[in-house]
């Protein structure tokens, strides 16, 4: 393909083209307020995206996060409305995803279980497990607490909405993670080669374990946020199409479905182009079925751009995708 | 002493005598009462909700179970947690196993077009509950969704109108497109808002009866039109999401927000005390679940020719807002169980 020519640019150039349009013909698109909300909307699918980049990374993907959040999520509102305190609420919620982090890495990686089917029935078990044991109802609300947790989601810090600052955060921390430190490393060399990263001693099993859990963690963070956005979360969720939106986001943001290509940049480019269209398209009032079908169509594109720009060859070929 | 104990053991088979007596005789009839009791018996009834775990399919399972009981029949359910092809499945189960009345809950407005009229001529009763398809069944119980869509957009034409000095900018939150709630809701809001030219209908969109979606369509139209005067919102559960971006953008005070849903305390009553919501239009899921079992009685004692005798009983529609909110004004599922529709 041609030299410098990167899916992460396309997209970005897209982007750069939709918002400057949106900003001469959408009157009210570019005001400040009207940005941070367009960056607020899709905050939760960025911490999302940030979830499943490092899944698809590894040469895996989650499909179970769907389900994890809004689970894990409801059931600490479950315990918190029940008269537990926050913190041990909390500790029971990241106890229980961890649960779910481990079995799917147990699975993917002890098993050997193709990670889309274990994270698929992983995903279908937790929705099912929760709504029978977990939470009596699917709609979950918070009670009338004034602390602090619930500014979470609806908190502003110097203006800018709570969610973007923890997009942020989350975003920062899995860079660091992917760049600087050795397991982060680890999943680059795992999505690249698995036998090779193997043969030179990186253990491959107890990684995606880690890798799993990690994810499950990230896919907490985003139900409490939007719990605390929301004034309550529901775990019906958990059938929506919202995972088709998070690997949108990073399959458009040019993460390869490969494994080993990509980071966080991309993630967070694949989320504001998402982000200006929903923006755009609700201010030009489509209608729902028509912004479905955008949106599918642009996820369209972009596999097919992932696929020319980075074709399989006869080592990916070898190993499949995910 | 002997006539003592004489007369005591008589008396005592005196007792049990007349009480033998009142047990043969079976209880008080009235000329109607034992025929009742004895036409609910052993009968049986078949729910199939479009999802179990929320407050409206809860709590009409809550007043049917609690029925069910007392009366000696029963009540069961399949879940086809909202999926129209599960639910279908769900019904043509139910049909082939022949119940007494079958309770329909659809999602979609022709899904059950065809199940309906299969399930009459197998002599099973159809009794669809707050969302109903094109065919009807032997009886309707729930809202007139028309009378809904017109009672939100007089309210909203009252208070964001001409004649209260407002500049009438309103924008709708719909939900699902398929549901009766939306079709019919929105032809009465059309109905009304055609004959109050001063609103103006500056957004209409859908999100899906998804709390997060109607969040961030929401916030992006009150940046759109910070002069905003009322949003109607289709749903308690998604209108949270409404709320939240109206609270956030601080225009709680200035933007007038109806919603309407089945009265949960949680989702109706708190909202409209915490100010999330400004009036809410309840159709009283308690209220619901007693008409839902009058229905089966009525069905079951009168046994007309499925198909031949279809009646509806509408549900009366309760404004609450903060002056008219009470302790009795919302239910909660707890309390539901306990007792009963």
């Amino acid at each position: 393909m041609v030299r410098g020519l990167s899916q992460e640019r396309i997209v970005l150039t897209i982007a750069v083209v939709l918002f400057v349009l949106f900003s001469v013909l959408l009157p009210g698109f570019l005001s400040a307020g009207n940005l941070l909300s367009l960056i607020q909307n899709v905050s939760i699918l960025g911490i999302l995206g940030v979830a499943m980049a490092i899944a698809i990374i590894g040469r895996g993907i989650d499909l179970s996060i769907l389900s994890t959040m809004p689970v894990s999520a409801a059931w600490l509102l479950t315990l918190v409305n029940g008269g537990m305190p926050i913190g041990l609420a909390f500790a029971c919620a990241l106890g229980f995803v961890i649960a779910v982090g481990i079995i799917n890495g147990t699975l993917i990686a002890y098993v050997e279980i193709p990670a889309i089917f274990a994270t698929l029935a992983m995903g279908i078990v937790v929705y099912g497990f929760g709504k029978a044991f977990m939470t009596p109802i699917d709609a979950v609300y918070t009670g009338r607490g004034e602390s602090w947790f619930y500014a979470i989601g609806s908190g502003r810090v110097l203006g800018i909405p709570a969610p973007v600052i923890v997009f942020a955060l989350v975003a920062a921390a899995a860079f660091l993670f992917l760049r600087t430190l050795k397991p982060g490393r680890f999943i680059y060399g795992m999505g690249d080669n698995p036998l090779a990263a193997r043969v030179t001693g990186i253990p491959v099993r107890p990684m995606i374990l880690l890798q799993y859990v990690i994810i499950s963690i990230i896919a907490l963070i985003a139900g409490i946020v939007m719990a605390t956005a929301l004034a309550g979360i529901n775990t019906r969720l958990a059938l929506s199409t919202m995972v088709y939106d998070v690997i949108l986001v990073v399959v458009l943001g040019g993460i390869g479905l490969a494994g080993g290509k990509g980071g966080i940049r991309n993630v967070v480019v694949g989320t504001l182009l998402i982000g200006i269209l929903l923006n755009g398209m609700t201010i030009m009032n489509l209608t729902y079925t028509v912004q479905s079908i955008l949106k599918s169509v642009i996820l369209l594109l972009a596999i097919v751009a992932d696929t020319l720009l980075n074709p399989r060859d006869e080592q990916t070929a070898q190993h499949g995708d995910i | 002493m002997i006539g003592k104990s004489f007369w005591r053991a008589a008396a005592a088979a005196a007792v049990l005598a007349s009480v033998a007596g009142t047990v043969a005789a079976g209880p008080y009839d009235d000329g109607q009462s034992k025929k009742y009791y004895e036409t609910m018996k052993g009968k049986r009834v078949a729910f199939v909700p479009l999802s179990m775990g929320f407050d409206l399919t809860e709590g009409w399972n809550a007043g049917l179970q609690n029925q069910a009981k007392a009366l000696g029949y029963t009540v069961d359910v399949r879940d086809p947690n909202w999926n129209v092809e599960a639910a279908v499945q769900a019904v043509n189960g139910f049909i082939a196993d022949k119940p007494d009345v079958l309770i329909l809950h659809p999602l979609d407005q022709q899904a059950y077009n065809r199940l309906v009229p299969k399930a009459q001529k197998e002599g099973i009763y159809v009794v669809q509950v707050n969302l109903k398809s094109v065919v009807n069944g032997d009886a309707y119980v729930g809202t007139d969704w028309y009378d809904m869509g017109v009672r939100q957009a007089q309210l909203m034409a009252k208070t964001c109108g001409k004649a209260a000095g407002k500049n009438g900018k309103v924008a709708i939150i719909t939900g699902q497109a398929a549901t009766p709630t939306v079709i019919i809701g929105n032809q009465g809001m059309d109905d009304v808002f055609a004959e109050n030219p001063d609103i103006k209908i500056v957004a209409k969109q859908s999100a899906d009866f998804d709390p997060s979606k109607a969040q961030a369509v929401t916030s992006t139209i009150l940046k759109q039109n910070p002069d905003l005067c009322g949003i109607i919102g289709i749903w308690d559960g998604q209108d949270t999401g409404v709320a939240a971006a109206v609270r956030e953008a601080g225009m709680l005070d200035q933007v007038f927000f109806i919603s309407q849903g089945g009265g949960n305390k949680a989702a109706a009553c708190d909202n409209i005390a915490n100010g999330n919501f400004d009036a809410y239009f309840s159709y009283d899921v308690p209220g619901q679940g007693r008409d839902l079992n009058a229905a089966v009685k009525i069905l079951l004692q009168t046994k007309p020719k499925p198909g031949s005798a279809s009646f509806a009983l509408y549900t009366p529609l309760k404004l609450i807002t903060k002056d008219t909110l009470s302790a009795s004004s919302c239910w909660t599922l707890d309390q539901l169980k306990r007792d009963g529709g």
